[in-house]
């Protein structure tokens, strides 16, 4: 009676795990659709990763130049493009931007408690570095009406808000999914945003393609983009060739481009990145000589005692 | 305490105050406390639990003097801490990763007592407390969870809160009250902020009644027998607190790694989008350690059913010192029980992954299979395993089981 209850239960176990597991695996097979977009080697990728400041300065002229038309930055203040482990333009730098480019800011520069003098219009004053950098559009209502309908998300954490892998794709067969998670802490892979957003800019196309879904048909005033999940997007391919001149001298192209307004763009939502792993760094340093002294310390307690 | 006091008050001052508040004594025959000196790592995780429990406390407070419970700043504010408050982004991920990490180290804990049997008699009190401080630990992650107003806070809270919908006549007084609303808004981000702060307070003296009954019964360890022999046992400390502080800093810095260089590997890159009730995200997942319950809740076709078999299959939990009937505690001499035991570990681990799968087609096929083996594990398979297994024999005594036999005889 014992024995053939074993055998009972031992293959209940292997039949109910094994038809777990094949159910998992039929469905990891299936599983093939959609396109795999190569990672990009980031300076702030791994342990050591740091931004790399020339890189940041080339990002935001790509920033200033272009996206800045349509894409606000609402969290962030032009005295950020100061700080250390960013940009770090100099104060002057910014200050005789903004004079330049004569921004004028809102009093009080928020949403509900304007201001207005007695012709009902707003006090504006020339912006400060404290101010946020300023929006293109009032509302976002106004920026869909100038978009077609579309809003342009906010830029201030598009950079961790987007993941190449986890991009509204669900999650892969059982399988590759535990490589995939294993292999990410392994290699410290937190660059998901940055490398969506260069395979977004990288990946339109002037005519729907042939590897495209079956029966996509593109909708009026929409672009083909290979990696923007549905793939029709309602913002013009906002990058070319050359379509900013770099101060610092770098040539300037499609590609260059879009690898430095993504490393601007992780910027923006991480600014503290550089400290961060520096100080995790010295963490891990101080937890691994208190990890060895306690184990010496236990050693030396148990010496006497098997256990 | 169970063990006879260890403590002589010195000082004159200590006389005086043993004898008005025996508070030393207390803390000192806490420290004393004889314990199995076979216990193994698995055994670390309860003191790395309250490391956990401390960080999050910690953390939470210092969150909360900067946070602001309102839909319209929540978002903002968050990344007010992460930018702009010295040493925010740290406490941040401190607290977010936090979360996480006091999960991993609950259900190690959780499996731990399954394998060894530490929920046999007399630790039944224990095992319970232990399944209630669970529960309060998924709501706070839940609650916390909300707190950041993203795409994901609003989703999970809204479909979480709909299941309550599914009891029959009060689920709808239920719902609402919860949303303070038709749906889920500025009160419901509020009362949840309110309750996310007090959940862990209650944590809190749910944790102190946990190890006060294990300092009634003491601690089980990995055979499963009881301290019979002076050398069986030894003081908690030094010789334990040593070997948990060691343990401690090893898991610490995991944790660390994930809080200085992967920060955002646990979270989902839809909560970084501001909650907008207009849009629905394609994918709606819950934190990664409700998955498993989350499979279990649709694998059932019928939604009060699903809701039924969600909670039954966490309450069945603290049922377990019934359930199982084996005399026998640890898995070590149970050897069927044993594999019984690790596909109950696949199934959890299977589900989870069913969890994050939209529920369609096989999937939902084979998170019944699995729904199937979980409640089957706990009401069949312990059950009848108890009384037909054949176990390997016990050691005499915990010394024994160390030492070995002829050790034993040589000693004496
Ligand atoms: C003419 C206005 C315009 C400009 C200029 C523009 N964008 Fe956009 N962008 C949009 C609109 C509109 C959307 C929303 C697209 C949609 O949802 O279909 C968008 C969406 C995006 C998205 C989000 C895609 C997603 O996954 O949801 C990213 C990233 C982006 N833009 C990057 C950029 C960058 C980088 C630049 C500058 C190099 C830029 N954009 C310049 C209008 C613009
Ligand atoms: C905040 C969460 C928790 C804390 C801080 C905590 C703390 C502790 C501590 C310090 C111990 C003694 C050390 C050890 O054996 O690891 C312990 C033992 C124990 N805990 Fe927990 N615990 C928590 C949650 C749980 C849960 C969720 C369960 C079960 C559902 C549980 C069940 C047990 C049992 C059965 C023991 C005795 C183990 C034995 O002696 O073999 N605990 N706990």
């Amino acid at each position: 009676m014992t024995v053939k209850f074993f055998k009972l239960a031992s293959g209940f176990v292997a039949f109910t795990a094994g038809l777990g597991m094949l159910s998992s695996v039929v469905m990891a097979a299936g599983d093939g659709g959609g396109q795999h977009f190569a990672k990009q080697s980031w300076s702030f990728g791994g342990v050591f990763g740091r931004y790399d400041q020339k890189q940041l300065r080339r990002g935001f002229e790509v920033y200033k130049g272009v996206c800045t038309g349509c894409h606000s930055m609402n969290l962030l203040s032009y005295r950020n493009l100061t700080q250390p482990g960013g940009p770090e333009y100099g104060e002057d730098y910014i200050k005789a931007m903004l004079k330049s480019d004569e921004v004028e800011v809102n009093l009080p520069h928020n949403d509900e408690g304007e201001i207005v003098n007695e012709d009902g219009d707003l006090f504006t004053r020339p912006a400060a570095l404290s101010d946020r950098i300023k929006k293109p559009y009032a509302n976002d209502k106004a920026a869909m009406a100038a978009n077609g309908g579309a809003l342009p998300p906010d830029f201030s954490v598009i950079g961790k808000a987007r993941a190449m892998h986890a991009n509204h794709e669900g999650i892969p067969g059982l399988f590759t999914w535990v490589f995939a998670l294993v292999k990410d802490v392994v290699t410290q892979y937190q660059e998901g945003g940055p490398d969506y957003i260069y395979t977004l800019m990288t990946n339109y196309h002037e005519t729907v393609p042939e590897n495209a879904p079956k029966d996509f048909s593109l909708p009026e005033g929409k672009h083909y983009n290979a990696a923007f999940p549905g793939h029709a997007i309602s913002m013009a391919p906002p990058l070319s060739d050359g379509i900013v001149d770099y101060t610092d001298g770098t040539k300037a192209t499609l590609d260059q481009h879009a690898k430095d307004i993504s490393a601007f763009l992780m910027w923006a939502a991480e600014p503290h990145l550089n400290a961060r792993k520096r100080r995790g760094f010295m963490v891990l340093i101080y937890l691994a000589i208190l990890s060895l002294l306690l184990y010496g310390v236990k050693r030396k307690i148990w010496e006497d005692v098997k256990h | 305490m169970a063990h006879e006091s260890v403590y002589t008050p010195n000082s004159g001052i200590e006389k005086w105050l043993d004898e008005r508040l025996p508070i030393i004594r207390l803390g000192v025959d806490f420290m004393a406390m004889p314990t199995p000196r076979n216990l193994n790592y698995w055994w670390t995780f309860g003191g790395i639990l309250f490391f956990f429990l401390m960080v999050q406390i910690i953390t939470g407070i210092i969150l909360a003097m900067h946070y602001i419970p309102h839909e319209s700043m929540a978002f903002d504010s968050v990344e007010h801490i992460v930018r702009d408050v010295n040493w925010g982004d740290m406490l941040q991920n401190m607290h977010s990763n936090g979360a996480s990490f006091f999960f991993i180290a609950v259900y190690i804990h959780i499996l731990r007592g399954m394998y060894y049997g530490s929920y046999k008699a007399p630790r039944e009190m224990l095992w319970i407390l232990g399944v209630i401080i669970y529960v309060l630990m998924m709501a706070s992650g839940f609650l916390g969870y909300v707190l950041p107003w993203g795409q994901m806070s609003l989703w999970g809270a809204t479909v979480i809160t709909n299941l309550f919908s599914a009891i029959p006549f009060v689920g709808g007084a239920i719902t609402e009250l919860l949303w303070g609303g038709y749906a889920v808004g500025q009160p419901t981000l509020n009362r949840f902020f309110s309750l996310h702060y007090l959940m862990p307070l209650i944590l809190f003296a749910f944790v102190g009644l946990h190890i006060w009954a294990l300092h009634v019964v003491g601690s089980n360890n990995p055979d499963g027998i009881e301290i019979k022999l002076k050398e069986d046992s030894l003081p908690f400390h030094s010789y334990f607190s040593m070997k948990d502080a060691f343990a401690m800093v090893l898991f610490a810095m995991i944790y660390v790694y994930f809080v200085f260089f992967m920060p955002d590997y646990m979270g989902h890159p839809d909560n970084y989008v501001r909650a907008n009730p207009m849009v629905t995200p394609p994918h709606i997942v819950p934190e990664w350690y409700f998955l498993p319950f989350y499979a279990i809740l649709r694998a059932i076709p019928d939604k009060l059913f699903g809701v039924i078999f969600m909670f039954a299959a966490i309450a069945i939990v603290a049922f377990l010192p019934w359930l199982d009937t084996s005399r026998v505690r640890s898995m070590r001499y149970r050897p069927t029980a044993k594999l019984f035991f690790w596909g109950f570990v696949a199934t959890g681990l299977l589900l989870g992954y069913l969890g994050a799968k939209p529920a369609e087609g096989g999937y939902v096929i084979a998170s019944r299979i699995l729904t199937a083996y979980w409640f089957l594990y706990f009401i069949v398979a312990l059950p009848l395993l108890g009384w037909t297994q054949k176990t390997k024999t016990l050691p005499g005594s915990i010394t024994e089981a160390v030492l070995g036999k002829d050790a034993m005889k040589n000693n004496k």
